[in-house]
């Protein structure tokens, strides 16, 4: 089994290129248009290159840990009521699906002779994936992340910082994944010419939507060949979460054309849908333009973009890849919704009954499976969840969220007594504050 | 020298108008001084006093900044001003009422906002609202030629100019493309980056003017970077308009709003000293 699979692109994007029906394109600043000219280039000479091919697939065995693999979480299952298998690519280099678009894009970056990466995140695993692959490579790094999640993901920052990239927390704006795109952005506009800006999501102008989905294709790609071996035949549906989508469109890509098999991203919904606390964009968004491709996005009636909210840093973002957006147009692909406190039920009982720490990113997939698989997919349904990434990241986060009193924090505190909290989050970040 | 893309056409009113300012200019042999405002900024009841504080000052054409959440090609002046506005809750129908009441300044006045906010209040409507409002021409920044269609057709409709941005790492290819879709005049990015950061890269930014002007008759202006007398007279040497932005920001935000004015004119009075000194 090759782990690395590049077909020919699905006639639907051949409509107009860099469109999903009428979702995508190329809104960029023309500054931006020799980069994007010269990405697309290079892309498609890549995508038919046997070397690049191989070199990617020999880093993805090698060092990323591919393949992941596909695994029956008896348990959960006996749980939820119905076969939950999980995909394990929380098993792979860095702890999350990252990598396999990083990887693919770093040697692009290489090929373009352009010594710097930069790099948006959100829960700090794109972050991580490429300040390795600039460690690995020899490229200068630079990740811009949002103060908010730097706090909350701090782990991710301290191991950026430990692979050598330079850490910029951004404080405009909601101080979150929007806000370290449109910074990345900024960078990107002003040192175009030494810089690629590898974005981390399905998201983005043409051709980073399709190109993140050919490179994160390598997950359903294993998946199709591990069930069929494993389970035999296919899957009555694969479930995703969904945040820009990249891990989702990456776990749909091999299925799209297979009849039978429903596809299910799940969004976040924090405090609940309706509530103005959510990032369930495709449940409550709207057609508009942001960060380069027409998509949907959390806008209000004057277009401005309204503040997404998640207790997942990697899931909350105000828009949504544009194949996401068509693929729910269409009806291919259906959106639903997790909130914060299923997702935290999803988290825990992954941890108690499958001794597997997840991202809270999957733990909505988890939540909504637990919560409503049976009762939507049938009691005799064999999903797929893909396990995004692990969740070493969250712990803190999860406990002082949740509340939990796991003995943990009585144990810290008997420990340190009153001893300063170190480790802040980047210059000039304000991490490891308490909350109020 | 032949435009690929002709959407636009000469007889634009919005066009018109704009072309004859720059034509006022030119007879005084200046460049236009080309200066925008965020609107609603310092606050929605000092704003208009501002633009007519720039206008007596001796601004030839006014840009309108219209608050995005999301300012993709601006630095942290001009973001923290819409931040500001936005926060005060200042919406598009507000900011375009306060266009409307500058009706008694005999200078075109253009838009610049971006894509994000004419595509959700939708093409058509926005098009009607800025009309309505006596606007002469839009900038968004966001919006390449190449996706720009269905933009131009309600622009020109409603006889708005579109002025769209060349970058000197624009090909040739694209600037054909953007000297054949602008009306109004052409806006020449001076440096690589985002407002009011870095200074004008010369020597490039006056071989991209030299690029635009081989391919259209049209005004070229150049902003991004030019922030003071100095710079706006160097920039005037070699092109037809001079645009200023953050500084005026800068000036209309640092003190207290009441001031804000009396700030912007004294800037502004600077500038056009400056347009006419080369």
């Amino acid at each position: 089994m090759s782990t690395t699979t590049i077909p020919a692109r699905p006639a639907d994007d051949a409509v107009r290129e860099g469109y999903f029906g009428r979702f995508g394109g190329q809104y960029v600043p023309e500054a931006l248009s020799g980069a994007i000219a010269q990405l697309t280039d290079a892309w498609h000479t890549a995508e038919a290159d046997p070397d690049y091919l191989a070199e990617l697939d020999g880093l993805r065995r090698h060092y990323g840990g591919r393949p992941t693999p596909l695994y029956l979480a008896s348990r959960l299952s006996e749980e939820a009521g119905i076969e939950v298998w999980l995909k394990r690519e929380d098993l792979a280099h860095t702890g999350s699906h990252k990598l396999n678009n990083v990887v693919g894009q770093a040697l692009l970056a290489r090929r373009m002779g352009k010594p710097r990466l930069i790099a948006e995140t959100g829960a700090g695993q794109h972050g991580v994936a490429t300040a390795t692959a600039a460690a690995l490579f020899g490229l200068a790094c630079t990740v811009y992340m949002g103060a908010e999640d730097c706090r909350r993901q701090r782990l991710n920052v301290v191991r950026m910082q430990l692979l050598g990239a330079e850490v910029v927390p951004v404080t405009s704006g909601t101080q979150t994944l929007k806000d370290a795109i449109n910074e990345a952005m900024r960078d990107w506009v002003t040192n175009v010419a030494t810089t690629h800006y590898l974005i981390g999501s399905a998201m983005g102008p043409h051709p980073f939507p399709t190109m993140v989905r050919e490179l994160q294709r390598v997950i359903s790609t294993e998946m199709r060949a591990q069930f069929a071996d494993q389970a035999g035949g296919v899957p009555d549906a694969v479930v995703a979460c969904v945040g820009g989508g990249s891990n989702a469109i990456g776990s749909f890509a091999d299925w799209i054309e297979v009849e039978g098999v429903r596809l299910i991203g799940v969004e976040a919904a924090g405090e609940g849908v309706g509530t103005g606390r959510s990032a369930a964009t495709i449940s409550e968004g709207r057609e508009a333009v942001l960060h380069g491709s027409r998509s949907i996005v959390l806008v209000d009636d004057d277009g401005q973009v309204l503040p997404a909210h998640s207790v997942s840093a990697g899931l909350d973002y105000p828009g949504v890849g544009p194949e996401h957006a068509h693929l729910a147009s269409i009806g291919r692909a259906e959106y639903v919704s997790t909130t914060d406190a299923e997702a935290l039920d999803g988290f825990r009982r992954t941890c108690e009954l499958e001794g597997i720490i997840p991202a809270l990113e999957p733990a909505h997939a988890v939540g909504w499976v637990l919560r409503h698989g049976r009762e939507v997919l049938g009691a005799d349904a064999r999903v797929v969840v893909t396990m995004s990434g692990r969740g070493d990241k969250d712990v803190d986060e999860v406990v002082e969220v949740a509340g939990w009193d796991v003995g943990v924090q009585r144990a810290f505190d008997d420990a340190a007594g009153d001893a300063g909290d170190g480790g802040d989050a980047g210059d000039g970040g304000d991490g490891g504050e308490e909350r109020p | 020298m032949t435009p690929t893309t002709d959407v636009a056409g000469p007889d634009l009113a919005g066009a018109q108008a704009i072309q004859a300012a720059f034509a006022r200019a030119r007879a005084e042999d200046r460049a236009a001084l080309i200066v925008y405002v965020t609107a609603g900024y310092p606050d929605l009841a000092t704003s208009p006093a501002c633009y007519e504080a720039a206008v007596e000052a001796g601004a030839d054409i006014l840009e309108v900044g219209l608050p995005f959440s999301d300012p993709m090609m601006d630095g942290p002046i001009i973001q923290a001003a819409n931040q500001t506005v936005l926060d005060a809750g200042t919406t598009i129908t507000q900011q375009l009422e306060l266009v409307r009441s500058l009706a008694h300044l005999d200078v075109p006045k253009v838009v610049m906002t971006y894509v994000t906010i004419a595509d959700t209040r939708g093409y058509a409507h926005f098009a009607d609202e800025l009309a309505d409002a006596g606007i002469a021409g839009v900038i968004l920044p966001d919006l390449p030629v190449a996706e720009a269609d269905a933009w131009l057709a309600e622009a020109g409709r409603r006889g708005l100019a579109t002025i769209f941005l060349a970058s000197s790492v624009s090909t040739d290819a694209r600037l054909d493309a953007i000297a054949g879709a602008s009306s109004g005049w052409v806006y020449a990015a001076g440096l690589l980056g985002v407002t009011g950061v870095n200074a004008v890269a010369g020597d490039v930014t006056q071989e991209l003017v030299a690029r635009v002007r081989a391919r259209t008759d049209l005004p070229v202006a150049v902003g991004i970077g030019v922030k003071d007398r100095a710079s706006a007279a160097e920039v005037a040497r070699y092109a037809d308009g001079v645009i200023v932005g953050s500084s005026v920001v800068r000036a209309a935000g640092e003190g207290d709003p009441a001031g804000a004015p009396e700030r912007v004119r004294a800037l502004v009075t600077e500038l056009r000293t400056g347009v006419a000194e080369r």
